[in-house]
């Protein structure tokens, strides 16, 4: 049983971290990051880089929030702020942007990096052994959606995109500047990336195609959850855990992607705007009522 | 002047809509902008407001040329608008919409949202319910406290009788004459509907086919023929 748990905690973990930076941009500026996984790759190269350099896990961590923050600033800039409101130039895009991280990476610091070793040792309950470092990272996704609730909800900011969200005119109309909101959400959705990839540089092994492993279960979550970024990703994530957990400690972890996939393509067939468009549903109903 | 459309030519794209409409806007006045359906009334008031750019032409607001600056800086200067079909933000509360009103205006400090509620009781007792679940008449009135809530310095607003009910038009006018009386502010509406032509309008263009085909002022507004002329095919 309690393998099973930190099983579910490790894959709810690994789906929230690897959905929560394209969700954001994708819920809020209807743009698809193809490059998702390759901001997610560029954070755990600047945490390896750092640590390797004798700074400080968490510093580094930091270092890799910011420093792809900033680079997805710069990307938004010079190219998504073109692309606003026009999704599938975007997957086209970023792709693009995608190819040319992946190659950049590879001709700067070769085919891989050594890989650190995952801090903080395990703890023993019941005879088995479980990692501290990946009960902090589960803990680490709980605090996040925490946090970015209160951003969308408790902040001017938050409201001011919410509302841009729905009707970017209307929302220029009362004095909002939403290129520079999204300028912002994207930045935010690529720090995300950026931390996601700090946070498992040290649990794997460290090369320019790192992000391919993030980027299928990051969008089955980000499509199961459905359009609002916060929401759906916590519901998907936490019926996915449950779905490929299961799957994987019955028949392996090849049949635990599959039932991701599986499970995906049966929420569209069901509930077409995912499990944030059910739930509005609902809440609409509820308030009038 | 506060504000003066000089030949203004606009469309979506390339192709012109509206061609070559002047207008001016006085300080305190109430105008009107009507038509039939399709002839640019829209068109225009976007173009006013920022969010189509003018092919050709200007724009003056407040003695100073905006004829090129972003909707949203517009508002900051005192531009409040309140769009065809009332434009609420459907999920978000009625407290929420009205809050992106606030701290519009850069140079007058916001509305106190209880003023609002004075002049929309209705909105109050429903600030925590999502706007899109209002009544058409509740969305008219949430839209116009949300421009009201920048405190514009004119407001402008494209069929506010749409979607409501006849016997609630008629308060909607007055509660706008009261927004003019009471806080100075000037009004430039577009509209279809006589009853509130005739009741609120000071003076009155009429628009087809993307020019402006007649100015009805003074005792002339009372001729109900010659503007229903201006709104029948
Ligand atoms: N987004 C758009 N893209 C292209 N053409 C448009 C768009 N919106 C409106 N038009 C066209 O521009 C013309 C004028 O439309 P506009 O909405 O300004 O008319 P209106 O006078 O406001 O009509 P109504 O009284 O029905 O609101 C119409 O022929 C319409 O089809
Ligand atoms: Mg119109």
């Amino acid at each position: 049983m309690e393998d099973l748990l930190y099983q579910f905690m490790n894959n709810f973990a690994f789906l929230i971290l690897s959905a929560i930076g394209l969700a954001v941009i994708f819920g809020m500026m209807k743009i698809i990051n193809l490059a998702h996984g390759e901001f997610i790759m560029l954070g755990a190269y600047i945490a390896t880089l750092a640590t390797k350099a004798g700074i400080p896990l968490l510093l580094s961590i930091l270092l890799s929030v910011v420093g792809v923050g900033i680079f997805g600033l710069i990307v938004d800039r010079l190219i998504i702020s073109r692309l606003y409101g026009r999704t599938l130039d975007s997957v086209v895009v970023t792709w693009g942007v995608s190819l040319v991280m992946q190659q950049g990476i590879l001709i700067l610091f070769g085919p891989s990096l050594e890989t650190l070793s995952t801090p903080l040792g395990s703890i023993s309950i019941g005879g088995s052994d479980y990692s501290l470092y990946r009960i902090l990272l589960f803990v680490t996704a709980i605090v996040l959606l925490i946090l970015l609730y209160l951003l969308f909800t408790k902040t001017t900011f938050g409201l001011h995109s919410r509302a841009a969200m729905q009707n970017a005119e209307i929302a220029r109309s009362m004095g909002v500047n939403t290129n520079r909101i999204y300028s912002f959400t994207f930045s935010i959705g690529a720090a995300l990336a950026g931390l996601t990839g700090a946070l498992y540089a040290p649990t794997m092994a460290v090369s320019p195609t790192f992000g391919g492993g993030f980027l299928m279960p990051s969008f089955v979550t980000v499509i199961v959850g459905g359009a609002n970024p916060l929401i759906g990703p916590s519901l998907s994530g936490g019926v996915l855990g449950v779905v490929s957990t299961g799957l994987d400690a019955t028949w392996g972890t090849f049949f635990g992607r599959l039932g991701l996939l599986v499970v995906a393509i049966l929420v569209i067939r069901i509930m077409p705007l995912g499990f944030s468009g059910l739930v509005e549903k609902l809440s609409v109903r509820k308030s009038r009522g | 002047m506060l504000l003066t459309a000089d030949r203004v030519f606009s469309g979506y794209g390339k192709v012109d809509i509206v061609r070559s409409v002047s207008i001016t806007v006085n300080e305190g006045e109430i105008v009107s902008i009507i038509g039939r359906n399709g002839v640019g009334k829209s068109t225009f008031v976007k173009t006013v407001m920022g969010l189509l750019p003018a092919h050709s032409g200007s724009i003056r607001f407040q003695e100073q040329d905006v004829t090129r600056s972003k909707a949203n800086d517009r508002a900051r200067q005192g531009m409040g608008y309140v769009p065809q079909g009332h434009g609420v933000f459907p999920t978000l509360t009625v407290e929420e919409n009205l809050m992106m009103g606030t701290q519009i205006n850069k140079k007058k400090p916001s509305m106190n949202l209880l003023t609002i509620y004075d002049y929309f009781p209705k909105l109050k007792e429903r600030k925590r319910q999502k706007a899109g679940t209002l009544s058409g008449g509740e969305q008219a009135a949430l839209a116009i406290g949300r421009a009201l809530a920048g405190y514009p310095e004119l407001l402008i607003l494209d069929e506010p009788s749409e979607g409501i009910q006849p016997s609630i038009i008629h308060q909607i006018s007055e509660m706008i004459r009261k927004i003019n009386r009471e806080l100075g502010i000037t009004i430039l509406f577009v509209e279809q509907h006589m009853g509130m032509i005739q009741e609120l309008s000071e003076r009155c263009y009429a628009m087809d086919k993307g020019v402006i085909v007649g100015e009805v002022g003074g005792e002339d507004l009372h001729n109900y023929d010659r503007l229903k002329s201006y709104l029948t095919v």
